[in-house]
């Protein structure tokens, strides 16, 4: 089960941050700063898995932005990291060509986004079609 | 209209934000927004109020106080529009968590809107359900969500699984009630119900014995089926990854067949043919493909046995561990840790690549291999993984040296074949890492170098050497300073030669620089500096040459700031200056260390202290009888870094010894001595323990004895001639005791010899009353024999009754079985019990013991405890 997803650049400001586990807000910022110094620094020919506390962190770097994933330790490692790319192709095709000013002003739309796409840490859909679509139906609402 | 309400968009506040400067001009415009937001709050502002909550929200991402926007949540997710509430939703999942009591007020809202017509309403309404719920909404909510598990949409039924999941973690008694939904859930074709209902089944396995026995029996041929129409399925533009169809919803699949072949062998088997399937045929030149054999492998490694898939299993771990991408070596290590139990030889194949994953530059993978190296370790492959470990040692990261020592210091410890071999290991280990070393690796090693006799020739040597290149590491410094002082006539000697050492040259001198090196060093702290002064005590002995060298080096710290280090300076000074004649005996080398107690005690049993009569003949706990394995053991219990840990270390010894020797010099030095005397026999009464003592009678009563003794302490000043009997030499701390008893024997007191002393009422209460009858065997002044006689002064039977008692550390108590254990009544029958004391301080101190009585009156305990002082004096 997903504990919980970061979406952070270079700096370590958040530009998403998801819990699906309940957390003090302090905690939550301390989570936030440490998963960053975690990965902020590695080489990017070193594993994309860091322990972290009793979990893991699998985490992926676009650019400049760094998206995290904490799961459990018995978790499929490859199959996260695979799920991190299917969301960043969701982004990138909703956003025609992503970045980061996108998910800075549109930032209640990426989690919509999310919301489709995992649900209570788990994942809720593998189409990137049937996402799109969604969302264009959710857009018609407003 | 409030002049800030109509304010900013969003779009413009964030706008402001970036551009701010600095920390200071960003929190000026947050503060300003966070006004503007409360005003419209206050004013119940409706038209913008979904506006200010995705503002709130965006300020809450940055990190600052949103409490103030709460109840706004609760008011937008109870407007009509699907805008206000898709944004009231929204900040009801960021701004509050399943912990706030605001949250129940929810409740009601979400089960209109989970009835709500509009669809898309319902599946704002499950997706907060499924990502805060807290265990009250779960069960007021479950029969909602149990429904729309077979809503019409696709999109509400996989919204609703993923929210059974939540509900049945937070409430497992409601599991059975998704038993059914669940199952017609399996049967879809929609990806996403799909893989939503396989997931949700995977959780009511987990939380419910009879949701597995159900989907085990119903549901593995169907999955298998699904399993298989995935894997021979043709391009769906879709789902493809990499040129697979949906790994994700094959991952899922895998990871719950898993879960109902687990302990099943029909069930297992009928998953056997479609396992290979997917691991012969899956592409893996691809990360989506090798997520798929990496779930897999750990599928047939968790069912019940199938030798074949293992051994394919194994192979396809094989290839990921020759694998260039790092992602896909640190899964093998993972999946081989759990392979290790199924099939060690497979595993060891692998060795020397695991070896050399070890030494990799990701941390990650390093730490992950260090433990399955750890794991692979057994008696015949010792030496040489060690050697590799060692060696990788030398060059390794620092923040890598702690973990890869103590696994080093527990591999070696545990499957050593030989003492050498152990002790050599250890060396390089300290040599390189002994600041990484934990203090029970140390106090180990020295336990196993005290009892490897052969060997601590060798081992001071190799230790000198040593210390000649790592002389920074403080744990080896530890350890050369304990040899050297034990062991330093070894070293200078070359005693003990083995065939493989290089012959060296140490001089006195040489040896005494090691250890003036680990005092003077700015390193060192106060457990190794205090070590420093013990070693040097016993260097002192036996270098006769370096004495006054010692001497000097001791003098120097008699001014020192840090007590403990002044108090040894000054006490050692004494020693070398004053008591040359008993200073070769107390400088004795250590007897051999238990490791059988020195073991029991790190498992944490620490051996029992008190010990009673009635067992017979046993020596009571002043702890100086007691057999010599548990008080030696104490003597390695450094318990690390504080301060006066040390002085309970090599110098607990040591000091009892030395407050012995105080006693010895009150022959010099007048009433003070004496007066010492006194209170040091009190300290001994005090340190039997039990109830605190009555100190200050018996201490006047000691004092007054021994000043009264005073003249007959005279004949003591011939004792310091060096005729002393010299006979100190078998283990333990007695033979000091026997020893300083020697003093005392040497001039007999005629007076003593066999005369009668009056009886002595000891006790007495209105139950009960103990007479001591003394006498002396002939030839021996310093023993007592005490004849105890019990008298029942009460008309109850005493039965189970135990006569204890304790003596200070001056005295030696044995006592004799009683002759009997019940006291009849009123007087009619005594029961006697034999008692004898050695007293070391004869002439110079009266007896006096602590007396405790425990007896049963019908069944019912009764404990009496009594000091006897009145002693008669010259025993």
């Amino acid at each position: 089960m997903i504990r919980f997803i970061l979406l952070q650049n270079r700096q370590g400001k958040t530009r998403l941050a998801k819990y699906y586990v309940p957390l003090e807000d302090s905690e939550k910022h301390k989570v936030e700063y440490e998963v960053h110094r975690l990965v902020v620094n590695r080489d990017p020919k070193f594993t994309n898995f860091v322990e972290f506390r009793t979990h893991k962190v699998i985490y992926r770097r676009y650019a400049g932005l760094f998206f995290s994933l904490c799961v459990d330790i018995t978790d499929n490692e490859l199959a996260y990291l695979e799920c991190i790319h299917l969301f960043v192709e969701i982004l990138d095709h909703f956003f025609s060509n992503v970045c980061e000013l996108d998910l800075v002003f549109n930032f209640h739309k990426v989690y919509l986004i999310l919301d489709e796409f995992i649900l209570a840490g788990e994942l809720q859909e593998t189409s990137k079609k049937a996402i799109i679509e969604r969302m264009g139906e959710l857009e018609k609402l407003e | 209209m409030n002049p800030f309400s109509s304010g900013t968009r969003l779009r413009d506040m964030i706008r402001a934000i970036r551009a701010c400067k600095t920390a200071a001009e960003e929190r000026a415009v947050v503060r300003k927004e966070c006004a503007a937001i409360r005003a419209a709050i206050n004013e119940n502002d409706q038209d913008y109020r979904h506006r200010n909550l995705a503002k709130l929200m965006f300020i809450h991402m940055l990190g600052y106080p949103t409490h103030f926007g709460q109840m706004e949540c609760l008011k937008l997710i109870a407007s009509a529009g699907f805008p206000e509430k898709r944004i009231g939703y929204l900040g009801l999942m960021l701004l509050l968590d399943e912990r706030q009591e605001v949250l129940m007020l929810v409740t009601n809202s979400l089960k209109q809107d989970l009835n709500h017509t509009n669809q898309y309403i319902v599946g704002l309404a499950l997706c907060a359900l499924g990502n805060i719920c807290s265990a009250e909404m779960a069960r007021d909510l479950a029969p909602e969500v149990e429904r729309l598990l077979q809503f019409r949409d696709p999109n509400i039924r996989k919204k609703a699984a993923l929210c059974s999941i939540r509900i049945i973690k937070k409430v497992p008694d409601l599991a059975e009630n998704f038993i059914n939904p669940t199952a017609s859930l399996l049967k879809e074709k929609h990806h996403g119900v799909l893989i939503t209902g396989v997931q949700l089944c995977t959780d009511l396995c987990k939380v419910s014995p009879e949701a597995l026995e159900f989907f085990r029996n119903k549901c593995t041929d169907g999955l298998v089926k699904t399993l298989r129409d995935m894997v021979n399925s043709p391009y769906a533009p879709e789902y493809d990854i990499a040129g697979i169809t949906d790994p994700f919803l094959h991952i899922r699949l895998l990871r719950l067949l898993r879960v109902l072949g687990q302990g099943d062998a029909d069930a297992s088997d009928s998953m056997n043919d479609i396992l290979a399937q997917v691991a012969t045929k899956t592409e893996s030149n691809k990360n989506a493909g090798n997520a798929i054999l990496y779930e897999c492998v750990e599928t047939i490694m968790s069912i019940e046995d199938n030798g074949g898939l293992r051994v394919l299993a194994i192979n396809i771990l094989g290839r990921f561990l020759s694998n260039r991408d790092n992602n896909i070596r640190y899964v093998a290590l993972n999946m081989l840790m759990k392979a290790i139990t199924v099939d060690t030889q497979a595993v060891q194949r692998h060795r020397a690549t695991i070896l050399e994953c070890v030494k990799d530059s990701d941390a990650s993978i390093r730490k992950r291999a260090l433990e399955l190296v750890y794991l692979l370790v057994n008696e015949s492959n010792v030496k040489p993984l060690t050697k590799e470990l060692v060696d990788y040692l030398e060059v390794s990261d620092q923040e890598f040296k702690g973990d890869l020592t103590a696994k080093i210091c527990s591999i070696v410890s545990k499957f050593s074949p030989e003492k050498i071999w152990y002790i050599d290991q250890m060396l390089k280990v300290l040599s390189e890492a002994g600041n990484f070393v934990k203090d029970e690796v140390w106090h180990a090693l020295v336990v196993v170098i005290s009892n490897a006799s052969d060997l601590h020739g060798y081992t001071v040597r190799a230790l000198y050497r040593a210390f000649q290149t790592s002389a920074e590491q403080e744990c080896l410094v530890r350890v050369a300073v304990w040899c050297i002082g034990e062991y330093g006539d070894l070293l200078v000697n070359n005693v003990g030669m083995l065939d493989i050492e290089d012959p060296i040259t140490v001089t006195e001198s040489d040896a005494v620089d090691v250890i003036e090196i680990a005092i003077k060093s700015h390193t060192s702290d106060l457990t190794t500096k205090a070590m420093a002064f013990v070693a040097l005590l016993k260097l002192s002995s036996r270098f006769p040459s370096c004495s006054e060298r010692i001497k000097d080096i001791i003098v120097h710290y008699k001014g020192s700031l840090v007590l403990e280090l002044q108090q040894r300076a000054i006490e050692f000074n004494s020693i070398i200056m004053k008591h040359q004649n008993i200073r070769s005996a107390l400088v004795e080398r250590m007897p051999v260390l238990d490791e059988a107690t020195f073991i029991g005690k790190r498992a944490g049993s620490i051996p029992a202290t008190v010990s009673t009569p009635t067992a017979g003949s046993i020596n009571m706990p002043n702890g100086i009888a007691k057999p010599s394995a548990a008080p030696l053991v104490d003597l390695l219990d450094l318990s690390s870094d504080d301060a006066p840990a040390p002085s309970s270390s090599g110098g607990d010894f040591l000091q009892d010894l030395l407050g012995v020797d105080l006693l010895s010099s009150s022959k010099t030095s007048g009433v003070n001595a004496v007066s010492q005397n006194g209170t040091d026999a009190l300290l001994d009464l005090l340190s039997i323990g039990s109830p605190p003592v009555q100190s200050s009678p018996s201490a006047h009563d000691i004092l007054s004895a021994s000043q009264d003794n005073k003249t007959s302490v005279s004949p003591l000043d011939g004792l310091s001639s060096p005729s002393y009997p010299n006979q100190s030499t078998s283990a333990g701390v007695t033979p000091v005791m026997d020893l300083l008893g020697g003093f005392a024997a040497d001039p007999p007191k005629p007076e003593d010899n066999g005369s009668a002393y009056p009886s002595l009422v000891a006790f007495e209460s209105s139950s009960l009353k103990i007479v001591f009858n003394f006498s002396k065997p002939p030839g021996n002044p310093q023993t007592t024999l005490v004849q105890a006689e019990f008298t029942n002064l009460s008309s109850d039977n005493y039965t189970d009754f135990v006569f204890q008692a304790a003596v200070p550390k001056f005295l030696q108590l044995h006592l004799d079985p009683a002759s009997s254990n019940t006291l009849p009544a009123s007087g009619n029958g005594v029961v006697t019990q034999s008692l004898k004391v050695t007293n070391s301080q004869h002439g110079k101190k009266s007896l006096v013991m602590r007396i405790r009585i425990a007896y049963k009156i019908n069944n019912k305990d009764v404990l009496e405890e009594g000091q006897v002082n009145n002693f008669p004096r010259g025993l």
